[in-house]
This record gives structure tokens, sequence and C-alpha cells, in this order.
């Protein structure tokens, strides 16, 4: 093992794990709230906007930066829409005494 | 801000994202998990935004402001019915957005430093670059027809014809054959051939699956988006994104399936379509009889019995009934009868679609259960109310191993000493068979309006 390791293979490495932490994460997840698991879900996903944001940032508009632009826009939309609508459902949520519960 | 530092950051936004989903296994931490969520995208933009190569901060604020502002005003109006089809719509940006990035890359490689010594982009880079932008292309497209079945834009039926699955695997195999061109040299051409293809695939995959498998598809969708994310991830080197992107994706494979399991179906029978057609429907139902009742005899069953369990469809949905349920539920509690909601896993059009659509109509989560929780409590329970659902109560799925639905968990709705059934009229559901739950002697047809017929109920109780 003289010669570096590739860093691919960290990142390999973390997405494994990460799809480990994932698996145990959203089975912990109550089935009554598996909508606002998929809209939250979404919105994270949506961090896609960091490399939106490279292409978007030179000075200067040539073709990636336009591409860039418009997934930043495209990715904005999810970003606010998802996280917005996730808070919104989640108020809905209250117990019978009319509290909205604040669960071990 | 240096690149050491910006790691940092990264590693905190993805341990938010992290407890953003931690926070959802209790309703009562939820709401600060998803503030912990916003804290870490706020990290993420920001960490980015700082880096000296980002300049152009006009563009991005325009960026940001407009897409902010269309998708606060979208999350503000939507009707919660239409959760599945805001959530496919918002699974194509994420793709849509997944190309342009992996388009961008393309043509600027430079300002993600993806570049080899010899002046093309990485061959290892090229590979994840195709994979992604692939796997978000076919996101895009499969959501936009996800999106146009759920909203009704084109027919909910499944669309066959011959050869399907073999047009398919022929889409998939020219697919693949320019990929491999593309990691070969790196030919833009190459790039948008695949392109254009994944966007094929992605419509001719989801046509032919019928609109009520639509929950599994959505969550599959949902996966999707967080594998083309976390193959833009290994693209541009980013963690954050990879590990955003394994989050997403296995949680989207989780949802599919518990569907899938809901329904007891494998996956791949769901993903290879047609079910939900017209299926020989027994024609013996005219003939058979059925106890017919008025929303009277509803009413009096109804205010002396000690314990009722609803049964909500996404038929309650559809007729606006859940607010009328609560009042109905509320003046039942009021003369002393215990009420709780027996929850189906597929009751709604999306994983934990009814428990928003009841959570709307101010019906507390603690009288709400899952079917494992409450199966057992319908032989103790006085009245079993069906509003608006069929296949998930029907005990064929347990006595008839023929069926289309043989295997699939029902609720034990019969067990109950008595059972209402609102519904139109006895038309078979989803899966085209009929319910011998409608023609027990214990059972009483309510036939009308959901809603109408629980508003008409809810006035003589």
């Amino acid at each position: 093992m003289e010669a570096a390791v590739d860093p691919f293979f960290f990142r390999l490495t973390i997405f494994v794990l990460a799809i480990f932490v994932g698996y145990h994460v959203v089975w912990a997840v109550t089935p009554a709230l598996h909508t606002p698991l998929m809209s939250v879900t979404n919105a994270i996903s949506s961090v896609i906007i960091v490399g939106a944001l490279i292409a978007a940032g030179p000075e200067g508009m040539d073709l990636s930066g336009i591409l860039g632009f418009v997934a930043v826009t495209l990715a904005a939309i999810n970003i606010f829409g998802g996280f917005a609508v996730t808070q919104r459902m989640l108020e809905m949520f209250r117990r019978k005494d009319g509290a909205r519960g604040q669960d071990p | 801000m240096t690149a050491d530092l910006a790691a940092l950051a990264y590693l905190v936004a993805a341990v938010c994202f992290i407890l953003a989903l931690k926070g959802l296994s209790a309703p009562g931490s939820s709401r600060r998990g998803n503030l912990v969520g916003m804290i870490g995208m706020v990290i993420a933009v920001a960490v980015t935004i700082a880096d000296p190569s980002v300049m152009s901060y006009w563009w991005i604020a325009g960026g940001l402001v407009v897409g902010g502002a269309i998708g606060t005003a979208i999350a503000f109006n939507i009707r919660m019915t239409a959760m599945p089809q805001l959530v496919a719509a918002f699974h194509s940006l994420v793709g849509l957005a997944a190309v342009l990035v992996a388009a961008a890359a393309l043509y600027s490689p430079e300002a993600y430093g993806i570049v080899g010594a010899d002046g093309t982009i990485r061959l290892a880079s090229r590979i994840e670059m195709i994979l992604g932008m692939a796997i978000g292309a076919i996101t895009f497209s499969g959501s936009v027809v996800a999106f146009a079945k759920l909203q009704g834009l084109v027919s909910g039926a499944p669309m066959v014809f011959r050869g399907q699955h073999f047009l398919n695997l022929l889409i998939g195999a020219v697919m693949a054959a320019a990929g491999v061109w593309f990691a070969a040299n790196g030919n833009a051409d190459a790039f948008w051939i695949v392109a254009a293809l994944a966007f094929l695939i992605g419509v001719t995959l989801i046509v032919p699956i019928g609109g009520a498998d639509m929950p599994v598809v959505v969550s599959m969708l949902n996966s999707y988006s967080g594998w083309a994310a976390a193959g833009i991830g290994f693209t541009l080197e980013n963690e954050l994104l990879i590990i955003t992107g394994a989050l997403v994706g296995s949680s989207g494979a989780i949802l599919s399936y518990i569907m899938c399991k809901g329904m007891n179906r494998s996956f791949v029978n769901v993903i290879l379509g047609g079910f939900g057609g017209s299926g020989p429907v027994d024609t013996a139902a005219g003939q058979r009889k059925v106890n017919q009742g008025s929303a009277d005899d509803a009413a009096f069953i109804l205010q002396n019995a000690r314990k009722a369990i609803i049964v909500p469809g996404y038929g309650m949905a559809v007729a606006q009934a859940q607010h009328a349920l609560r009042d109905m539920a509320d003046k039942l509690k009021d003369n002393g009868v215990e009420v709780a909601y027996a929850i189906h896993p597929v009751a709604g059009r999306m994983p934990g679609h009814m428990n928003v659509l009841l959570a709307e109509a101010n019906i507390p989560y603690d009288e709400v259960f899952e079917l494992e929780e409450i199966n057992s409590q319908f032989s103790t329970a006085d009245v079993a109310f069906v509003i608006g659902a069929n296949d998930v109560c029907n005990p064929l799925a347990k006595t008839d191993p023929s069926c289309p639905i043989a295997g699939m968990p029902v609720l034990n709705a019969e067990n109950a000493a008595a059972v209402m059934v609102v519904k139109r009229s006895l038309s078979p559901g989803y899966a085209g068979i009929d319910n011998p739950l409608f023609y027990r002697n214990n059972t009483m047809m309510l036939f009308a309006d959901a809603r109408k017929m629980v508003e008409d109920i809810v006035k003589r109780l």
C-alpha cells in the first residue's frame, strides 16, 4: 500500500455508510409521518443546489452559467416549497388534548 | 473561507439533515427536526456562496428569490389531497436540476476541478456524471408522467401495449451503449443522446403503471432523486451531496418497500405495470342481497355503541368528507362512544397520506392507528364504519388465494359486531373484484355521497 488511495474510495465509503444511516433513521420514522418524510427528503435532496451555485458562480454568463442559474431557480422552488409544505403538514398533527405534543 | 472549513460546514449540514429525518420518529419532535433541516440547508448554501469562485451574486440572488417565492406560494396554497402530485412535481425539479448541473459540469469542468492531467474530464468523473445525469433525467420525465396521472391530466389507467418491455429494454441498451461512448471520450453528443433516451425511458417506464399504484411510483422516484443527487455528488466530489443523496435514496427505497408490502405485491410486479385495468368483475354481484340502511339507522346504531372504529379510504378524501367525519366523531365522543381510526398502509395516494388528511381535519393523531396496531381490536368494536374504502377491507384477501389481492394485509372490519359501509354503489374497487363484506348479515350499506351521508348522520346524533 505504497501508493495513495484514490479519493474516490473515501467517497464510496461515505456513500455506503450514509445509506446505512439512512436505512436506520428512516425505519424509525413513524408511519403517520411518511408523507412529511417524503416532502422533507425532497427538500434536502435539493441540496444539489450547491452544484448549481458553482455553475452559476463565475462572473459573466456562459452556457454553464445559464444552466446553473436555471438549476438554482428550480432547486430553490424545491427547497422553499419542500420545507414550507412539510412545516405546514407537521403543524396539523395534534393530540386529543389539542396540544401539538412533545413526545419522548 | 478555506476548503477545510467549507468541508467541515458541509459535515454540519449533513448532520442537520440526518437530525431532520430523525425528528420524524414522533410528531412532537418533527417540527424541530424540520427547522434543523432548514438550518442545514442555509449552511450548505451560505458556505457554497462564500466560495471564492462564486462571484455573480445577483444572478444567484435572482434565482433564489424567484424560486423561493414560487416554492413558498405553492407550499401555502396546495390542498392536502393534492400532496402526491406536488411531491411528484418536486421530484421532477430535482431530476431536472441534476441534469442541468451535470451539463454545466460537462461544459465548464474546470469550475468543478474535475479536469484530468490531459486537459479533459477525468474518466471516473465522466462515469459518475453520466450515471447521475441519466438517473436525474429518468426522475424528471417519470415524475412528470406520475404528476400528470395523479393530477388527472392523463388517464390513470395503465397504458399497456405489445412489446412494451422489449421497447424499454431496447432503449435501455442503446442508452447504455451511448453512456459507454461518453465515458470513453467525453463526447457532448453522446451526453445528450443519453439524456434524450433517459427522458424517453422515464416516460415509457411509468405509463404502464396504473393510477392507484402511484404510491409505489412516487416513493420510487423519491429514491431515484436521491441517487441522482448522490451521482452528481460523486461527479463534483462533494461529500454533502453524496451523504444527502444516500439518505434520500434509502428513504425512498424503504417507502417503496412498505407500499409494496401493503399491497402484497413485489416491486417488480408493480414496475412491470398493467395492474388494475378492467379485470373480470363478479357478475353475481347484482343478484346478491345487501342490507341497505339510512342515516337514521346509522345514527341510532352509532349512538348506542361503546366503541366505533372508522376505516377511511381515499374515497372519503375525494368526497371531502373528513371534516364532517370529525364532527361525527366529536358528537359520538360526547355521547361516550370510544372512537378510533384504522389506517391501511395504502389508504391514500402516497405513504402516510391519509394521516395528513385526517390531521388537516383536526383529528387527533393519538386516535389514529396503523393496521398492525388496531387490527385485533375490531373483534371488540361494536361498529366498523367504512367510508370510501373497499379493497383494504376485503376479506377475500384472506380466504381466496386466487384473487388479485390474495395475501394483501387487510383490515378485519368484518369482525366488528356491526359494519357500516358508506359508498355510492356496489362497484368494485381498484382491484376490480367484488367485496363479500358488503353482503354480510351484520353489514349495513349506506349508499350515498360520503360527505352528505356523514352530514346527515351528524344531524341525527
